[in-house]
């Protein structure tokens, strides 16, 4: 074959002049030709992605955490194996860290690089998270960042950031809320929302999603 | 009001997946071309950690030079990945998605507006 492939890593420019759902009609038509997709798996994987996998899993794992300490005690000590157990696996192979949020620490989940998410946990990641500006600044000045999303920690709080990578995906545990000591499991999971597991806000006892 | 004006559902059957209120997929092409991937990768024609490199290297590249005034699109970013990585592995090669637009852009008007 006559045509010099880019090394790794760099940029191949592609036919722009040609509007995006164009390309993307153009190459599924080919993959379809060639055998290495179908349109039923297509349509299966994106309503799937739609419709049924949510911050719902996620909040899932943090209501049982909260109210059984073994889960709680597995979840951190490997959070893959402690997700897997309630049926979510990453899709892609990458590791599940959970990272607990105290009255002192909050923890704060970026990907920098690409937007790396815990699809399986979470769902697909809100635009916010995608956007250049908040994996810029949420690395260099995670206070201000968190402050604008409403969420205003004190000096004495100390902030970790982590950055996810292709194997490595971040679920935060918040802290389970003052005042829900009569909830069960399933009315906890209701309060968890995907930003407080993402670690932008925390969760609150009044609220549902 | 014309009847003709299209407006977005927010509720029911037939609104646009959203969650926390936000649209999962803005057009349906983003969602073509996630699914596209997510399929391949599954399928074992590439792994993710050679997809999510491709989508890195073509966000970093976004981020460095832009039209400016270009407004950031994960999904378009997604999409140059996705060409990038078949290209790599020589299974699509640019030529042979140039060439099949021509050819779609051949195909009469309102041919995707036939009604059984």
């Amino acid at each position: 074959m006559a045509v010099q492939t880019p090394a790794y890593g760099t940029m191949i420019p592609q036919p722009t002049e040609f509007s995006p759902q164009e390309r993307t009609e153009a190459l599924e038509e080919i993959l379809t030709e060639r055998g290495l997709v179908t349109s039923q798996v297509l349509d299966g994987l994106i309503k799937t992605y739609e419709q049924d996998v949510g911050p719902m899993n996620g909040a899932k794992v943090v209501a049982k955490a909260w109210v059984d300490p073994e889960f709680h005690a597995r979840l951190l000590a490997d959070g893959t194996a402690a997700c897997a157990e309630l049926g979510y696996k990453g899709t892609q192979g990458e590791h599940i860290i959970a990272l607990e949020n105290s009255a002192t620490v909050h923890n704060v989940v970026v990907c920098t690089l690409c937007s790396c998410y815990p699809w399986p946990l979470l769902g697909l990641p809100p635009s916010w998270y995608k956007n250049p500006a908040y994996r810029a600044r949420v690395v260099r000045e995670p206070r201000t960042v968190l402050a604008e999303f409403g969420l205003e920690l004190g000096p004495d709080v100390e902030i970790r950031v982590h950055d996810s990578t292709s194997e490595v995906r971040y679920l935060v545990v918040p802290e389970r809320p003052a005042g829900t000591e009569k909830l069960s499991e399933e009315q906890l999971a209701g309060l968890v929302t995907r930003d407080a597991m993402v670690g932008i806000e925390k969760v609150a006892a009044g609220r549902r999603r | 009001m014309s009847a003709a004006v299209p407006t977005l559902e927010l509720e029911g059957a037939a609104s646009p997946p959203r969650s926390n209120g936000e649209l999962i997929f803005a057009e349906p092409w983003e969602s073509r071309a996630f699914g596209l991937a997510v399929a391949l990768h599954s399928s074992g024609t590439f792994t993710w950690k050679a997809f999510s490199t491709e989508l890195a290297t073509s966000i970093a590249h976004w981020e460095r030079d832009h039209p400016p005034g270009e407004c950031y699109s994960y999904y378009s970013c997604w999409l140059q990945a996705l060409e990038a990585i078949l290209e790599r592995s020589q299974i699509v090669d640019r030529g042979a998605v140039a060439d099949r637009v021509d050819r779609l852009r051949q195909r009469p008007a309102g041919h995707d507006h036939q009604h059984p």
